[in-house]
């Protein structure tokens, strides 16, 4: 058998430290193939933005992990941090929700999309020449004056184009996207969208997509895991999920999310989101959950195989979530 | 003839050089809910601003509930009268309440201010609001820190609810709460507007939301209005290529995102030469501006 | 032998839970108890009255009746300084309130108006500014006679502009928040609206920017008696107590100056130990 892209295998995160001291991940398991584009959708307080951090072997301050996290079969929670400055430079790349945050806005974009290969020992020259194919890759008009300007000098859209660019500059093998269309303008986020994926398609990079966004994440994904309080509660292909959604949560997303296509209004779940830390013993949506029954709240559920699915639910064989 | 409960003129509003709202008018039946779609630069939050008065429009006219709103309020009556029309609510709920007032206090400013009551009418007054939104005693106590985006929003909305208001103004008023969350609220303020008749102006640039909330629809692109009508009509035969492209854009399976780009570019190419003419009309009839 | 150390960690507690456990912060606070204690009780505290001159005790360094020493007009060093404290504190308190409250006047109403108003309210600050603070101390002095109203008045005027640009910009930052919007929404005129919501939430980082500013107003003040221009002896005065002790430097006797140096230079950094815990704790919250 082959080694998998990404394999994260039963990661737990907790913050260790003094009054803080909370678990925030509990036993995350997902795993991308090479050239596969793979979704994790949540809402706030998920821990879907930690667990794709994990990858890059970004951990919140004063947390202690354990379990995997594998990028090509070597474990990124054990690595040393030259291999792992290494493997962050060539080997996987993140892409982050606010581009204005994330760039510097003092340096120049070219330097900002070649600092990675000077880093690793590319000629200035070089790099720069690089620089300006990929700028012109990510459909950045005049790219080599585009080099020499500020960020300041770039809308929202164009600005995370650039950090495509840069993510894209050690030739990744997997691209991790944590959330990068959130802060454009929605006809902005679908030119995004459609330079992503079709430059994933080109270089067949893996993509780990983090969105709040089912719709989104379905459009774009041919796999989605569904995180809630922590914890993976369904993995499905993308058509399975919408046609047979089986973890009650995910039916109530799917019903809460207003459709262009659907007369149906959209359905709130009551209660709120909770995180790991908050939630209560058993199952975490038990409580907002319209099919629980006195067992939920006893036992965690652990994931369960059903037709291809990955469900976390003591009554996923009974129910029909539609 | 009915009296609308907002109606506005060829509003326009320029900041130095550029012009954010160029001739915008619409209306808004009472108890109707019309929506105000864009993106940003569109001038669809410069108009919400100047009709709440946050901004003082460079001409124009907006009328509601009969009487003439376009000019600044002078004096603190005709402030009040306003602020009893018209009222809003804001994007963020982490932002938008007083992080030292309490949810009690919050939601009895508005009611000290705008209506003579005694103390014990007051509390009642407020926690029938707060009962409506869905919020009881603990919250009422409580500083908005303590409470989710979900409760802070209701909080919000009880507020703008307290000055009996004829238009409720939501400027993307559930694009920051998860999904789960946005619902809840949706279902709230249509609740709300079947039992007190406020009318909704929503602004948003979500156009599967405004399938599900409003009755009619008016498309900003650039400060003008290019598209306008029944929100069914127009979603389901929009006329502008702009709208269709917003249209587009919404994510879903079998979704096109690199046709929507080449859309985009040959859309702003168009209308590069040949800017959109403002368009003269109510909301409720069908209307269109060629590019 | 164990209850002294049990005595203290009680007397401290309080200001421990105050400063959040910091221990430097703590020391700071206790600095600052310590020297507000003695100003207010400085009659009953001090060993000697401070104008009474023991002149077989000149000069004479620590000794168990006098523990400071005595200075050069055999006046007890120990007893001057508990009741410097009274206007080494007095003097800065009056300038920080005045000042805070004309800076954030000031600064509030340039940000809250904008246009022309912020323009001369702006212009005005930078005059001030750009004019020397012991300059204008001189020339009040020329006018009111020597004495602690001059100094004090100016380093109000002097200090106000460095709160008014502080107030300025946080409230720049504070008015564009919906939460004041909506108050404008709901009819609330800008005078209620400043004065109930929007000063409030900026007031703890201006408090920060004053405690910082006591200090060097203490020190400022302190300057202006050295010189001559403040307090006048006999009257005991930090300030004055150095200028007075400087020539028995001299003659090898350090502590009449040096005494009263040091209680400056302390007292300085227990206010900006403070100061700054206030403005972390304020940037903390905001987070």
């Amino acid at each position: 058998m082959t080694t998998r892209l990404l394999e994260i295998e039963n990661l737990t995160v907790r913050l260790a430290a003094g009054k803080a001291a909370r678990p925030i991940l509990d036993g995350v398991s997902l795993h991308v193939e090479r050239g596969e584009a793979v979704g994790l959708v949540g809402e706030s307080g998920s821990g879907k933005s930690v667990t794709c951090r994990s990858v890059l072997g970004l951990l919140p301050e004063g947390s202690r992990a354990s379990g995997g996290v594998r990028v090509d079969g070597e474990d990124i929670l054990t690595m040393s941090s030259t291999r792992l400055r290494d493997l962050r430079r060539r080997g996987v790349s993140m892409i982050f929700q606010d581009p204005r945050a994330s760039i510097n806005p003092m340096r120049r974009i070219g330097d900002f999309v070649a600092e990675g290969m000077r880093a690793g020992g590319v000629p200035q020259k070089d790099a720069l020449k690089r620089a300006e194919e990929l700028l012109e890759s990510v459909g950045i008009r005049e790219p080599r004056a585009a080099l020499r300007r500020y960020p300041h000098e770039f809308s929202g859209g164009m600005l995370q184009r650039v950090m495509i660019a840069g993510a894209l500059a050690g030739g990744p093998r997997l691209l991790l996207a944590d959330e990068p269309t959130t802060a454009l303008d929605v006809t902005t986020q679908a030119e995004v969208v459609s330079i992503l994926t079709g430059l994933r398609a080109e270089r067949d990079m893996g993509m780990l997509f983090v969105t709040h966004d089912l719709e989104l994440a379905a459009a774009i994904c041919d796999r989605i895991y569904v995180m809630y309080a922590g914890r993976i509660v369904e993995a499905q292909s993308t058509e399975g999920l919408f046609s047979r959604p089986r973890h009650p949560y995910t039916s109530g997303l799917l019903a809460a999310t207003p459709r262009l296509e659907s007369d149906q209004p959209p359905h709130g779940v009551p209660g709120r989101p909770v995180s790991l830390a908050e939630a209560p013993s058993g199952c975490a949506f038990a409580a907002r959950c319209a099919h629980a029954r006195p067992g939920c709240t006893e036992h965690e559920p652990g994931p369960r195989e059903i037709d291809g699915a990955q469900v976390a639910c003591l009554r996923a064989e009974e129910l029909i979530h539609d | 003839m009915t009296e609308y409960a907002l109606e506005v003129e060829h509003l326009r509003k320029t900041f130095g050089e550029h012009v954010a709202v160029d001739g915008v008018s619409f209306a808004l039946r009472p108890g109707g809910s019309l929506a105000v779609v864009g993106e940003s630069g569109s001038g669809k939050t410069t108009t919400a601003r100047m009709l709440v008065g946050l901004e003082r429009p460079d001409s124009g006219r907006i009328r509601v509930a009969g009487r003439d709103r376009s000019n600044a309020a002078r004096g603190r009556a005709t402030r009040l009268a306003r602020a009893r029309e018209i009222q809003m609510v804001f994007q963020d709920p982490y932002l938008s309440l007083d992080p030292r007032v309490t949810v009690a206090a919050c939601v009895e400013e508005p009611l000290r201010l705008h209506f003579a009551m005694t103390p014990a009418e007051r509390r009642a007054r407020r926690d029938e609001l707060l009962a409506r939104v869905g919020l009881g005693e603990r919250e009422a106590d409580a500083l908005p820190r303590r409470l989710s985006g979900g409760q802070r929003q209701r909080v919000a909305i009880a507020r703008a609810l307290a000055t009996e208001p004829k238009v409720l103004i939501l400027d993307e008023a559930t694009a920051a709460l998860d999904v789960s969350i946005q619902a809840q609220i949706l279902d709230l303020l249509a609740e709300i507007r079947r039992d007190t008749g406020v009318g909704y102006l929503f602004v948003t640039h979500n156009l599967a939301l405004v399938r599900h909330v409003a009755d009619d629809i008016l498309v900003l692109y650039q400060g003008r209005v290019v598209e306008s009508g029944p929100t069914r009509d127009v979603l389901t035969a929009p006329e502008h290529p702009y709208t269709r492209l917003l249209l587009h854009s919404v994510p879903r399976p079998g979704w096109d995102p690199a046709g929507i780009a080449a859309d985009r570019r040959a859309l702003a190419t168009a209308l590069r030469k040949t800017p959109p003419a403002p368009a003269p009309d109510r909301a409720s009839e069908r209307r269109s501006v060629t590019p | 032998m164990t209850a002294v150390p049990l005595q203290r960690r009680r007397l401290l507690a309080p200001l421990a839970r105050i400063a959040g456990g910091d221990k430097l912060v703590t020391a700071a606070l206790a600095v600052l108890a310590v020297l507000i204690v003695a100003a207010v009780f400085a009659p009953w505290i001090a060993p000697h009255d401070p104008d009474a001159v023991d002149l077989s005790a000149t000069l004479s360094g620590s000794t168990p009746e006098h523990l400071l020493g005595a200075d050069q007009s055999g006046r007890d060093v120990l007893s001057r300084l508990i009741f410097g404290a009274r206007t080494g504190l007095l003097g800065p308190l009056v300038v920080v309130i005045v000042s805070t409250l004309l800076g954030m006047l000031i600064g509030v109403a340039a940000a809250w108006h904008g246009g022309v108003v912020d323009s001369v309210l702006s212009r005005a600050m930078e005059l001030i500014f750009s004019f020397p603070a012991l300059l204008l101390a001189i020339i009040l002095v020329a006018v009111f006679g020597v004495g602690l109203t001059a100094p004090v008045i100016a380093m109000s005027v002097a200090y106000a502009p460095y709160v008014g640009r502080l107030a300025r910009s946080v409230a720049l930052q504070e008015k564009a928040r919906p939460y004041i919007q909506a108050y404008k929404v709901q009819g609330w005129s800008g005078w209620v609206i400043c004065v109930k919501h929007l000063l409030p939430n900026i007031a703890p980082l201006i408090l920060a920017q004053s405690a910082i500013n006591f200090g060097y107003a203490l020190m400022d003040l302190a300057a202006l008696s050295f010189l001559g221009f403040g307090v006048q002896p006999p009257t005991a005065d930090w300030g004055a107590m150095i200028n007075e002790g400087s020539p028995s430097l001299l003659q090898g006797a350090m502590l009449p100056a040096l005494a009263p140096g040091v209680a400056i230079v302390i007292t300085v950094v227990a206010f900006s130990i403070v100061g700054e815990s206030i403005a972390d704790r304020v940037a903390r919250r905001e987070q």
